[in-house]
């Protein structure tokens, strides 16, 4: 059987992340599972038996000095080895900045097709097919490669079920100084995660608000329906733009695709770029005093109303609800 | 320093967007518009201008109609435009574009490459770090600010775990993010001097042989069915009452 490569990004504390278990599911339709990863040092016991867990077959497992410092060329370097010695059918990295960017360098080195963003994968007769969903979900596009692997970035959340759980080998290699010149990276400055809120790209529910908000400090009213709802929190573009919330958290045309079981839409027009981002979410609320807004023409529930006077209602309700 | 501007003309967000289901291509006669973050990368360019003596050129591979957005860019201050224009290439993926791209900068030549971080239409998100490697220069890419010395380039990289501060030395390519400013506005002699400005036009076979063919292939396009309103309610106090009603009897709470 050929193998499927799924490159494994480990946390900053050296942990394999949950996006792995999707990655190596999906490798697991087209073919062996082999997971890809790159460290600086040595690769610990439970990093590898949660490799197997998740459906690892094997560990190709890199080393790099220069990981840190070296902006992505270190990760291209080592899949370009993984390619060449597994000889694989697939390629699958997150579809997140970095993985785009490994990604298409990739495809360049190799010759390689590249696809984006998939939301499904499968196998048709060895040849893997991508599915796509383009122009803000308003098509569903079938896509293959021809000639060396697909390169595919996956969407997170969007690939369901799980590899069968094993017992991982792993080959171990140093990885030889790159050929390529590299951007440096003179400092980071990690993300602070919310504790307990979901992240916004896998939640299965996101509570997002816009500039009917008016302030970062009524903002918290977003955040409070979030955490009654065990929602993630998203946003509009002009949310963003007037600062109430960093730029991670924008839905849409130019920000997160979300495709959660509910989205609730505070204070937002429904700009068809803000839909671009949200609208194949399986059920959509919307409050907005705007009876004519936009985004009441997708809502499967709507209220025409104040936010400031019914979401601290419906907070209290759902408290009441939930005793 | 000479800096080349990556521009690309998209189908308007504002407008109703159309895949060829055929052939899966984006229709783009409908309201073609430059991409606004390329837009925004011009203004980057022009920034570096207003403080130092650089060259700023527009470099884009597009349909006829994008002569357009060249001209504009000119009107708002970049000293030359050169347009890739075949028929040959309409249609081409991410692989074969950037070859075709990096053949135009190798024949332009550059310090410093700028383009957006991402369309609107493919949403790649990659063709900088595509760029980089088939040019072999560094990338210091989705920068949500830039910085720009006489050997460098570099600023605050966006990521969704987190910021990094980046950068790489010259000969580099960047993008940027949509923080970055918006772009001025031309003025009426800006736009009369556009008029006099060169404007390139290149076949494919002009700029390189042997270029890739694209290597990914649509199999099938379809449509999605449009979404329909539901249930709209007037709040007269109750609303927030018949919300949660309608979350728990959905199983959503
Ligand atoms: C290339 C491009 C890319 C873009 N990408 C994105 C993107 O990724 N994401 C995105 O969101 N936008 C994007 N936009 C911007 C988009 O066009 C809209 O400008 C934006 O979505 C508007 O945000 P909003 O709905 O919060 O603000 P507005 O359109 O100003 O709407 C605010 C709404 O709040 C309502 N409101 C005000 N006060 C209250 C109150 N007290 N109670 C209830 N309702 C109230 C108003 O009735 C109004 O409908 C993009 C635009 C372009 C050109």
């Amino acid at each position: 059987m050929t193998n499927a490569l799924a490159l494994i990004g480990l946390t900053p504390d050296g942990t394999v992340p949950p996006a792995a278990a999707a990655l190596l599911a999906g490798a697991a339709r087209l073919g062996t599972p082999v997971a890809v990863v790159v460290t600086g040092g040595a690769l610990d016991e439970p990093t590898i038996s949660a490799l197997g867990a998740s459906g690892a077959r094997q560990v190709l497992h890199y080393t790099a000095d220069d990981l840190a410092e070296s902006l992505l060329t270190p990760v291209v370097d080592a899949l370009a080895a993984a390619v060449e010695s597994a000889q694989p059918s697939a390629v699958l990295l997150e579809n997140v900045i970095d993985g785009r960017e490994v990604a298409g360098r990739l495809a360049v080195r190799l010759g390689s097709g590249m696809v984006v963003d998939i939301v499904d994968i499968r196998d048709q007769d060895g040849l893997p097919v991508a599915t796509t969903s383009v122009l803000g979900g308003a098509y569903t596009v079938e896509s293959v490669t021809d000639g060396g692997p697909l390169i595919a970035t996956v969407r997170q959340g969007a690939i369901e079920g799980t590899a069968a759980a094993v017992t991982a080998e792993v080959i171990s290699a140093a990885l030889p100084p790159s050929a390529m010149p590299s951007a440096v990276v003179e400092s980071s400055n990690d993300a602070q995660v919310t504790s307990g809120r979901p992240e916004l790209r896998a939640a299965t529910r996101v509570v997002s608000g816009g500039r009917g908000l008016q302030s970062k400090e009524n903002f918290v009213l977003v955040e409070q329906l979030a955490d009654a709802l065990g929602a993630a929190v998203g946003a509009s573009r002009a949310a963003v733009d007037a600062g109430y919330v960093p730029q991670s958290a924008q839905v849409g045309q130019t920000g997160v695709t979300v495709s959660p079981q509910l989205y609730v839409a505070l204070g937002i027009s429904g700009a068809i770029q803000h839909r671009a981002g949200m609208q194949t979410a399986k059920t959509i609320v919307a409050i907005n005093r705007d009876p004519d807004a936009p985004i009441f023409d997708i809502a499967d529930f709507g209220i025409v109303g104040d936010v400031f006077t019914v979401v601290p209602q419906i907070i209290e309700k759902i408290g009441t609800a939930a005793r | 320093m000479k800096i080349v501007v990556l521009i690309k003309q998209v189908p308007d967000t504002y407008g109703e967007r159309r895949l060829d289901t055929t052939s899966g291509r984006i229709d783009r006669s409908i309201d073609p518009v430059i991409d606004e973050i390329t837009e925004r990368a011009i203004e980057v360019a022009l920034t570096e201008k207003d403080r130092s003596d650089a060259e700023v050129v527009l470099l884009t591979m597009g349909p006829a109609s994008a002569v357009e957005m060249l001209r504009r860019g000119l009107a708002i201050g970049a000293d030359r435009a050169v347009h890739v224009l075949d028929d040959a290439l309409a249609g081409s993926d991410m692989l074969r574009t950037s070859a075709v791209l990096a053949a135009a900068l190798r024949r332009e030549g550059f310090d410093l490459v700028i383009t957006g971080n991402e369309s609107t239409d493919g949403r790649g998100g990659s063709m900088a770090a595509m760029l980089s490697e088939q040019l072999s220069v560094p990338h210091a890419t989705y920068l949500n600010a830039v910085e720009i010395t006489p050997q460098s380039v570099g600023g605050e990289r966006a990521g969704e775990r987190g910021t990094r501060v980046i950068r790489a030395t010259l000969p580099a390519v960047i993008s940027i993010t949509e923080r970055n400013p918006e772009a001025r506005f031309p003025s009426f002699k800006g736009s009369m001097r556009a008029k006099k400005k060169p404007l390139e036009t290149l076949s494919a076979s002009d700029l390189a042989s042997g270029l890739p063919a694209s290597r990914s292939r649509i199999l099938t396009a379809t449509a999605r069915p449009a979404r329909t309103a539901g249930r709209k309610v007037i709040d007269d106090g109750s609303a927030a009452g018949e919300l949660v009603d309608y979350l728990t009897s959905s199983h959503l709470i």
